[in-house]
């Protein structure tokens, strides 16, 4: 097996996290996208793990998965909070930024 | 060696009270404070035993050299012997235990305890200064909306002081020190209702923050120190004042040291240019200003810096004499803080403003090499310190209606209040320097080290700000303590400016009896234990009747430089005792026999300018808020609206009409709301320019999604094009 | 060497597949359902990089919790199943510049620096060597995690409370 296939799996993931992020409009749809960016980062680190002979890559991937639950039940938190605030979980009527 | 060994129990004890008191404390007869004073005694006992077997632990070292001390004290009567006698003493190593608290990448990391004289002389001052005003605060706080909290909070400040106190590595010692830091946090916004007692809270917190980096970076420093001497790093003290000593570390690494170390000290320990939260930090209950921000919170940076003296003493090339960072910080402290207790009206403010001055002459005593006269100072400081603020807020309770407004609400109260009022002078004579009092034996040490040590001007500063102290003083007692009573009547005198929850706590209180009257006991028997204290504290280290024994018990004989110990002179002495009751007398003249210049700031316009200049503090405050936060802020405002306009409209093509008016109108936004007006101006300007590209004009989230992620693509596109 | 190539190539395809349905699809059901396909996927690619504990990880949290988690948002928030508007908003195109431009600047710095490295896999990861490097050399780390949960744990909480 080469290294660079699953580096190049893990790029196309983060590359498609990205696009899901900025597109969707549902905000669990746009935390889906983030899972994705995530799930890409750890197909890096345990590549890089078996290639190099090293177990802390994997280490770091557990403690990714964690910090990635931790993530989705704050992010989970925040998304039911706008919907009960604005009766709405679409990120186009989360404009307040704007001037 | 029970209780040097087991030291580390003085801390756990308040810290098992905070729990019990945190969670049962509603449920008990008293509301909690029972458990809080019980454990406060528990330590107390501890601390006491401490000190009693260290002063054993060291006459035992000292008898192996035979009666040396004796010889040596005889000597320094008949002025023979300029130096110390602690270089010929036998080396007195601290009492040091650690456990590990944790390892990671082979480094481990202890925590344990450090038992020397300074350490049992800090732990006796702050169980018995806590312990007083845990009985104190039953009766000050009685009735108060968040009893219970209150004494959950003290207990919690006393184990974290306790904890800095006996800290045997730096890193420790910083783990304390923050959580003072958020006990101070707490407490002064007690009554967080009022918007200004949550402002002053933020305030302390945040501009002692700003001294805590320079902590932060000096501890990580501290590691390295050790490793460049012995090869192997570490935080512990011991091996870090060895290591500054040892002359195997570079200079700069010391200088960078102590500077960082430095500015933790100007943070915590109140000194200029960052002192400015201290005589805020008032709001809380008095109290707690007695306990947090007179007696032991404060000088958490004095201890820091006798702690590490080493690393300063090298860093600054104190021994040298001249001047240096440290000297020249606190000696500004001394005269800045001084001079602004004059212009004070709330009578915490004077003491606030007090005790940055006597911090600044203990920051200034260590920096001319007047080791054990500044902790000697911080000792007898505590005292007499602790006393005017219980004996302010003794004033308060039961005199004023829960004002402190000097001249609104108090006068003539030496009537009513005999015993607040006699312990209220000796705590300002002790504070003024008059001997025998506390004050006198301690700042007079410092004004003569500094003096022999190479140090000239800073004894004329300390000696200007002896002068200041005692007129300050004076006039204090003058508008508290004489005159006509001006409190009261009708109206029950509620001053304005006393918060709502004083109001509060008055209405409940004392609806009953209106007028002025003596405080209970429980007020008064704290305020004449101290004053006891500030009577014969400073007979401890009383040289000219040959009583050295702070020095003696106090002063490290391991890992410390020699400094030099003048002996005491009679005519500086002499000198400091008359400038301070010609301070006295000024200050008489003016009050009492409203002599000299009354008025005269009203009538001159320089005078005039001078007091508009001490009543806004310097304009320090002013300085912070509006010139480095605005200056900050305003650029930043300007440049990012700057690139909305003019390099996103010139990559997209936009449209310049209509920029003037956006800008003017983002401009007072900006202005107006501060950080708010950053956000804004982007969308604002995005928006802008977004009339070219009408399918991507936003305000949206993903809209700076999208532009975060197109940076990071660009930039990495551009990283690769550049490798 | 040529099976274990051959099992790669079908699961990267069902997780591109997978990934895709997530950014596309119409129906936010299904989406946590590609994100299921996803992260199985990378789970057996754990498997296939012998980090057999990651992966076993990886579908009891994710798959057992996280996706359940992300369930119960989409009930909570009555996300549309049959949607009447898109789900997509007007960015589609421009998220195509930073995406696109990401997918090729990774690319090609990773065949760039990396070229035909081979992975040599002697024996799956034995877990001991997995819990010697959490508790010993990232003891310190894992407690800081373990408090952020909690933090984290307690936010939620606090966040999703009604009052």
């Amino acid at each position: 097996m080469l290294l660079n296939q699953f580096l190049l799996l893990g790029a196309f993931l983060f590359a498609t996290g990205v696009y899901g992020v900025v597109t969707r409009r549902n905000s669990v749809l746009v935390l889906m996208s983030v899972e994705l960016m995530l799930a890409a980062v750890n197909v890096n680190l345990v590549a890089f793990s078996a290639s190099l002979h090293s177990v802390a890559g994997q280490t770091f991937a557990l403690f990714v998965l964690t910090i990635a639950a931790a993530e989705v039940g704050v992010g989970l938190a925040m998304i039911l909070l706008i919907y009960r605030n604005l009766h709405s979980s679409d990120l186009d009527d989360v404009d307040v930024l704007k001037g | 060696m029970f209780f040097l060994d087991h030291a580390w129990l003085v801390p756990l004890i308040p810290a098992l009270s905070f729990a019990v008191i945190l969670f049962f404390g509603k449920r008990m007869p008293k509301g909690g404070s029972e458990v809080g004073v019980a454990a406060l005694g528990a330590s107390w006992v501890l601390a006491c035993g401490a000190f009693y077997q260290w002063v054993r632990h060291v006459d035992n070292a000292a008898g192996a050299k035979g009666a040396a001390g004796s010889v040596k004290a005889f000597a320094s009567s008949l002025k023979l012997a300029a130096t110390s006698s602690g270089e010929h003493a036998a080396p007195v190593a601290p009492i040091v235990h650690s456990v590990t608290w944790f390892q990671n990448a082979g480094i481990k990391l202890g925590v344990g305890i450090q038992i020397d004289g300074l350490a049992v002389m800090m732990m006796f001052v702050v169980t018995t200064i806590s312990l007083l005003v845990h009985v104190y605060s039953t009766e000050y706080m009685r009735d108060d909306r968040r009893y219970t909290y209150f004494f959950a909070a003290l207990s919690l400040f006393t184990a974290s002081m306790l904890l800095l106190v006996v800290a045997d590595n730096t890193l420790q010692l910083l783990v304390g020190w923050e959580l003072v830091g958020l006990c101070s946090f707490m407490l002064i916004g007690h009554w967080w209702e009022e918007k200004p007692n949550s402002d002053a809270a933020l305030k302390a917190f945040l501009t002692t923050r700003t001294g805590d980096i320079g902590l932060i970076c000096g501890v990580i420093m501290t590691y390295f120190i050790v490793q460049r001497a012995t090869g192997v790093g570490s935080f512990n003290i011991v091996a870090l004042n060895q290591a500054a000593l040892s002359g195997k570390v570079g200079h700069t690494i010391l200088l960078m040291t102590a500077v960082a170390l430095m500015a933790a000290i100007m943070g915590k320990s109140g000194q200029f240019p960052l002192h400015t939260w201290l005589p805020d930090a008032m709001a809380g209950p008095t109290p707690v200003s007695a306990l947090i921000h007179a007696a032991t919170m404060v000088v958490a940076g004095v201890y820091l810096g006798a702690r590490v003296y080493p690393v300063l003493f090298e860093g600054f090339s104190i021994g040298h004499g001249g001047v240096n960072l440290m000297a020249a910080i606190g000696g500004t402290t001394v005269i800045i803080g001084a001079a602004l207790a004059f212009v004070q009206d709330d009578i915490k403010k004077v003491l606030a403003y007090s005790t940055i001055s006597q911090l600044g002459y203990m920051v200034m005593g260590l920096g001319v090499g007047a080791w054990i006269a500044a902790i000697f100072h911080l000792f007898t400081h505590a005292f007499f310190k602790a006393d005017l603020f219980l004996g302010a807020g003794s004033v308060s309770h039961s005199g004023a209606h829960h004002s402190f407004d000097m001249k609104k609400d108090m006068g003539g109260l030496r009537k009513y209040m005999p015993q607040t009022f006699a312990t209220f002078v000796i705590g300002s004579l002790a504070l003024a320097g008059i001997f025998p009092l506390a004050g006198f034996w301690s700042k007079d040490e410092i004004l003569v080290t500094a003096g022999k040590g190479g140090y000239t001007f800073f004894m004329v500063v300390g000696l200007a700000g002896a002068f200041m102290t005692a007129a300050y003083m004076t006039r204090c007692i003058y508008l508290t303590f004489y005159g006509e009573y001006r409190g009261g009547g009708a109206d029950h005198g509620h001053d304005p400016l006393a918060t709502e929850a004083e109001q509060d706590v008055a209405h409940d209180a004392h609806e009953a009896h209106a007028g002025p009257h003596e405080s209970p006991t429980a007020i008064t028997a704290p305020l004449w234990i101290l004053s006891f204290f500030a009577v014969t504290a400073g007979l401890l280290n009383a040289e000219p009747f040959h009583i050295e024994k702070f020095k003696q018990w106090v002063e490290p004989r391991y890992a410390f430089p020699e400094l030099v110990h003048p002996a005491f002179s009679w005519p500086a002495a002499a000198l400091s005792v008359t400038i301070a009751l010609v301070g006295i007398g000024i200050s008489y003249q003016f009050y009492w026999l409203r002599r000299g210049l009354r008025d005269f700031s009203s009538r001159n316009a320089f005078a005039r300018a001078g007091k508009t200049f001490l009543v806004n503090k310097y304009y320090l405050d002013h300085l912070y808020t509006d010139i480095v936060v605005g200056s900050i802020k305003g650029p930043i405002a300007n440049a990012s609206y700057w690139v909305n306009q003019h390099v996103i409209d010139a990559v997209l093509n936009g449209v310049g009409r209509g920029s003037l008016s956006v800008a003017r109108f983002t401009y007072d936004v900006l202005d107006q709301r501060g950080v708010d007006g950053i956000v804004n101006g982007l969308a604002l300007g995005t928006g802008d320019a977004g009339g070219a590209a009408r399918a991507v004009e936003t305000g949206r989230l993903q809209w700076y999604a999208l532009m975060m992620f197109s940076g990071v693509a660009l930039f990495s596109v551009f990283l690769w094009i550049a490798h | 060497m040529i099976a274990e190539n051959v099992a790669f190539g079908i699961i990267a395809a069902a997780m591109a597949f997978g990934a895709v349905g997530v950014v596309r699809t119409q129906n936010v059901v299904h989406a946590a359902l590609f994100l299921v396909v996803v992260l199985a996927g990378s789970a057996a690619q754990y498997i296939l990089l012998g980090a057999e504990f990651v992966a076993w990880v990886q579908v009891l949290v994710y798959i057992g919790a996280v996706i359940v988690l992300f369930l119960f948002g989409i009930m909570l928030t009555r996300a549309p199943m049959h949607p009447t508007e898109p789900m997509d908003n007007n960015l589609r195109f421009w998220a195509l510049l930073p995406s696109g431009l990401l997918a090729i600047v990774l690319g090609g710095l990773l065949i760039d620096a990396f070229g035909r490295d081979k992975i040599h896999l002697d024996a799956p990861t034995p877990n001991v060597a997995i819990t010697n490097s959490i508790f010993r050399v990232y003891l310190v780390p894992f407690e800081v995690v373990g408090v952020l949960l909690l933090a984290a744990l307690i936010g939620a909480v606090v966040l999703a409370r009604k009052d």
